[in-house]
């Protein structure tokens, strides 16, 4: 286990390696850069700028510059913003956190619970009309429904509010602060759920369709059980095994804002911040992003190997 | 003696896209207290899903016991309510299937499925119940038995978890213990262990056996009274001597035929010409007409009742019927 974990850490650096490599290629090697877009300056002021940023240095001697820094906690410094990537990141992804937290939550609790009945009672009415309701959910479009829901729960019924994360010029603390903040969660969270919850309860269904079609769930009923302990001792533990590799996949998706969602709902999120970098091609901050995410993306992999090695006993690390 | 079951016109049929099978047709039998009873056919002759049929676990909805009754000690299991019938299975009657090394759940230990139905139906404690539990894995013939429990399925061998699915089966001291080819995914020597300790339980416990197998050696080892079932229904049944020294039907001489004999080699065994008639194209006739060699115009085209011969063997024959025009 221990050497496992060694090694598999050992095989993560090598992998955050490459990846950066590729990322600052990517990045470098875009014709165009922050200084290009600006077209009220002089060629002689751009030439100037670009030996300030250092960006008339080789990419090789760049990227190694970049990776010293990066050892050093310093993920540069955003152009746009003029301020460093980190202190933007930590002011822009909890927000961005906070949302794909909740909508996560509900998702899996919603594709769960109701993945579980439907498989239980396939092709019954209710197995019915939860596949059509999904694959009517999975078909629509987020940034349709999102404008839709705003129209109908914030412009006509004025339930909730149709954008941002506080109301303009509020000045709320405590208690308030956060009652306002979940007030305007709402909708962004309720559009994230309904997109996200198709495909995982379509996954659960299946899995627990196979699970319940298994030899052993024949032996558990010969032994008597209640149909519930059936279901939940014997089968949903086996049927919930193979989603802990998507576990893996959320960790990213849970820091990596939504950019759809974002934009529609107005929220300060990583994804609007990253959005918005892209027009103005700052590089160091895209550079320090997809980084960030590639790292969570390694390390969800090596936790959701971990969880199985706990979850499932026939799995040796 | 006194019958432990009584099974009277059982019929089960499954709905399939091409039509329906009649798995188990009119299919009648008994078995009285601590008497084991084999019931013996090929693949898809239905004695599989008769023993389910008694368990209540064939699979709705696209199988259901149509017609019928199973009386299990004077109570017929097929009016019980979900509840009712729950605790019967696993408590007085209980089953061990075909393959062990898929029959138990792999994330669950040993013990915790040991413990599970002595919980349920003794109502016993955690800590009763994992005392029980290891007993029985001794009892079962498993040694280290504390470490055993805390195993999972796979660190197993296919014969020890046959042993555990007999300790989960007699924990509960049934009255009937419905076997479904135990000993067909073990190998020889495994085989005549778990014959000789279900054996062992049965003299022990007094406990009846409904054992089912397609295997002619488990039969003369093990029976006291055989059950010949081909496409879904009885064709010959009788005490296990009589039967085999004189078989009566042409099916049951066909398997007997098909038995191979030690010390006796022969070049080519023998088997029964032709095959298993599709079960969704069975008009009434005797099933077996196609590959028997004695087939009359009458077999073709009327179903023979199963009748009484001599001491206690019972057959569905053309040949044997006395009324018979002609023989």
């Amino acid at each position: 286990m221990s050497t496992y974990i060694t090694k598999r850490i050992l095989y993560m650096i090598i992998i955050l390696f490459a990846a950066s490599f590729l990322i600052f290629c990517l990045y470098a090697l875009t014709p165009g850069d922050f200084i290009t877009g600006n077209i009220k300056l002089t060629p002689e002021r751009k030439a100037e700028l670009r030996e300030i940023y250092g960006l008339n240095k080789p990419v090789v001697e760049r990227y190694a510059i970049w990776m010293k820094n990066a050892f050093h906690g310093d993920f540069g410094y955003s152009l746009s913003q003029q301020k460093p990537v980190l202190t933007l990141f930590n002011q822009y992804i909890w927000n961005s956190f906070l949302l794909a937290i909740v909508s996560t939550f509900l998702t899996w609790l919603i594709a769960v619970v109701v993945g579980v009945i439907a498989a239980y009672k396939q092709y019954s009415w209710f197995d019915t009309i939860v596949m059509v309701a999904l694959f009517a959910a999975m078909s629509i479009p987020s940034f349709f429904i999102g404008l839709f829901l705003i129209k109908i729960m914030a412009v006509d019924w004025k339930w909730l509010p149709p954008g941002g994360m506080l109301t303009t010029g509020s000045t709320a603390t405590g208690f308030a602060y956060v009652k306002e903040v979940v007030h305007h969660m709402m909708l962004p969270v309720m559009v994230m759920t309904l997109l996200g919850v198709g495909s995982l309860t379509r996954y659960f269904r299946s899995n627990m369709i196979d699970v319940i079609k298994q030899d052993y769930i024949r032996t558990a009923r010969a032994k008597g059980l209640k149909e519930r302990k059936v279901l939940f001792t014997h089968a949903l533990r086996n049927a919930l095994l193979p989603a802990i590799t998507l576990v893996g996949f959320e960790l990213p998706a849970l820091f990596g804002g939504s950019l759809i969602i974002e934009k529609i709902f107005n929220w300060p999120g990583i994804g609007q911040l990253y959005m918005q970098s892209f027009g103005l091609r700052d590089y160091p901050l895209l550079m320090g992003f997809t980084l960030f995410i590639a790292i969570l993306t390694v390390i969800g992999t090596l936790v959701s190997d971990i969880l199985y090695h706990v979850a499932d006993p026939r799995v040796r690390l | 003696m006194d019958t432990v079951l009584d099974i009277e016109h059982l019929s089960t049929h499954f709905n399939t896209e091409e039509g329906v099978v009649r798995a188990v047709d009119d299919v009648s039998l008994r078995v009285r207290q601590g008497e084991i009873v084999c019931i013996v056919g090929e693949s898809g002759s239905g004695k599989s899903i008769t023993a389910m049929s008694v368990m209540g676990l064939v699979e709705a909805p696209a199988g259901q016991v149509v017609g019928g009754s199973i009386a299990f000690r004077g109570e017929d299991l097929l009016k019980l309510g979900r509840n009712e019938l729950r605790t019967v299975r696993g408590n007085e009657i209980a089953m061990i299937f075909q393959e062990p090394m898929t029959s138990l759940n792999p994330v669950l230990r040993i013990g915790e499925q040991l413990m599970e139905p002595l919980m349920e139906h003794r109502k016993m404690s955690k800590k009763a119940a994992r005392k029980r539990a290891i007993e029985l894995i001794g009892e079962v013939g498993i040694s280290r038995a504390e470490q055993i429990a805390d195993s999972y399925p796979h660190e197993l061998s296919g014969g020890m978890l046959q042993r555990i699915m007999i300790a989960i089966a007699i924990s509960c001291d049934p009255k009937l213990l419905i076997a479904d080819e135990p000993t067909t995914a073990l190998d020889v020597t495994i085989q005549a262990q778990i014959l000789d300790m279900l054996r062992r339980f049965k003299e022990e416990s007094g406990m009846s056996i409904l054992l089912i197998t397609h295997d002619l050696g488990v039969v003369a080892e093990m029976a006291d009274y055989v059950v010949v079932m081909y496409a879904g229904k009885v064709v010959e049944e009788g005490e296990v001597v009589a039967l085999f020294e004189n078989p009566q039907h042409p099916y049951t001489q066909g398997l007997l035929k098909s038995k191979p004999i030690i010390n006796q080699r022969q070049d080519e065994l023998y088997s029964i010409p032709g095959q298993v008639p599709n079960p969704l194209e069975l008009v009434p006739s005797c099933y077996f007409h196609d590959r028997c060699a004695h087939c009359m115009d009458i077999c073709r085209t009327t179903e023979p009742a199963l009748k009484e011969t001599a001491n206690r063997q019972k057959v569905a024959c053309w040949l044997y019927e006395e009324a018979n025009p002609h023989v």
